[in-house]
């Protein structure tokens, strides 16, 4: 082996393309994205093929109801008989259609780090402390407004192998599904004005700068709640086309 | 309005997204199982992997409960066997494989959505079960490119689908616009 990278190498990378793709105005990050070594062999090559069936299955999509989930899910914060350690938050916000439309009664889901920075998983040999009382994994359905509500605890920051001295800014990972399989999207949320963004090569994978913006929540002081928690505001739209017979509602 | 950019689902997801019968979508059907391969033709251990189908009749209707709870605990039942969801998902194994239990669908394919640690945005694809006749999608690819969607029957009701992200077999992946 050679050297490992060091963030200098991998800050080189991000400018160059950023300068490269600069004033392209590209919602989702490219699969092919060097700076973030996992993608070199993980990438499709061939061009995707275009699917212009009106029938096609992925226009309609999996539904959720009550008994996918449990009024116990939503709160991270009182799955074990303790209290997990860190900074008390509550995510909320709205799931919406490009056209601006509530997505009602789907399933987010999320999973996230410990206030250490350590995920409850057996791959993740971070040598930061488990918290017995979390475990970072909450799921929801939207309501008639498309709204979702999280109580959580905030995230640590966390290092990876991608490169020498990589840092995850603090993070929650989102899964989403809209009426369609095809607005399906898994993302991650970010906190406003985390140091590290500017050193993360999956954050910068989305190389314009509006676009990587819509990633980070808002800090919203009439949501935080006294005595209680800090509350943050999250909107997530779904890209992708929706069957026409969804604009009737269901 | 704009979109809300896509994110890898990374390694760490396996508490939060794949559950008990994740990939028991329906019994007495059909079995679908492959690996997952990188360019280099190395089995992918990480990929999650989410279908969605129609019943044997066609119907898109897909019934909810597929991760049915237990209210008093709070445990995953899963699905109760009588309905059809149409949605099954599975984490590959060590060796990048995956299995799925379901029927036949009516309309001749399994939609496929593809996540996994490097994948900054998901991909699509679809298992064609056997080849049932004509299909316009699959009439318009090349020989070569449109046997990468066609699952081989092995043996009576199994069927053999491989997933190349990348590479000389590269998968046919989708784009809905
Ligand atoms: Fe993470």
């Amino acid at each position: 082996m050679s050297e490992p990278l060091k963030q200098a190498d991998i800050d080189g990378e991000i400018a160059a393309l950023r300068a490269a793709r600069a004033g392209e105005a590209a919602d989702h990050p490219a699969r092919d994205y060097g700076p973030y070594r996992s993608t070199l062999l993980r990438h499709p090559k061939q061009p995707l093929v275009a699917v212009k069936d009106p029938e096609a299955a992925e226009l309609s999509g999996p539904v959720f109801g009550p008994s996918d989930v449990t009024a116990l899910d939503n709160d991270l914060t009182r799955q074990h008989l303790g209290e997990p350690l860190g900074e008390r938050i509550t995510v909320r916000g709205r799931v919406l259609d490009r056209q601006g439309r509530p997505v009602r009664g789907q399933l987010v889901e999320i999973w996230q780090a410990n206030a250490s920075g350590r995920y409850l998983h057996q791959r993740d040999d971070h040598s930061a402390p488990l918290d017995p009382n979390f475990s970072g994994v909450g799921r929801c359905l939207t309501g008639d407004d498309g709204g979702y509500l999280f109580t959580t605890i905030k995230p640590g920051a966390y290092p990876w192998r991608n490169h020498l001295n990589a840092w995850r800014p603090a993070h929650i990972h989102f899964s989403l599904f809209g009426s369609a399989f095809t607005q399906r999207l898994v993302t991650q949320m970010y906190f406003p004005g985390d140091p590290l963004f500017p050193y993360d090569p999956i954050m910068q994978s989305v190389t314009d700068d509006s676009a990587r913006q819509r990633l980070v929540a808002t800090y919203e002081h009439d949501l935080s709640e006294p005595e209680w928690s800090l509350g943050y505001r999250w909107d997530i739209v779904l890209d992708g086309p929706a069957a026409t017979w969804m604009e009737e509602g269901r | 309005m704009k979109p809300t950019p896509s994110q890898t689902v990374g390694p760490f997801y396996g508490y939060a997204l794949p559950f008990p019968g994740g990939g028991e979508l329906a019994a007495g059907g059909i079995a679908v199982h492959g690996h997952v391969y990188d360019g280099a033709g190395d089995p992918v251990p990480d990929a999650l992997l989410e279908f969605w189908q129609a019943d044997e009749r066609g119907s898109l209707a897909g019934a909810p409960g597929t991760l049915r709870r237990d209210p008093t605990n709070g445990a995953i039942l899963g699905r109760d066997g009588v309905r059809f969801t149409g949605f099954g998902r599975v984490a590959t194994d060590a060796d990048g494989h995956w299995t799925l239990r379901t029927v036949m669908p009516g309309n001749g394919y399994i939609s496929v959505c593809v996540f996994a640690r490097g994948l900054l945005h998901h991909l699509y694809t679809r298992i064609y079960p056997g080849r049932l006749g004509q299909d316009a999608f699959l009439d318009a690819l090349t020989p070569e490119r449109r046997q990468t969607l066609v699952a081989a029957e092995e043996r009576e009701g199994v069927y053999r689908f491989d997933i190349h992200l990348q590479g000389e077999k590269e998968t046919v992946f989708l784009d809905f616009g």
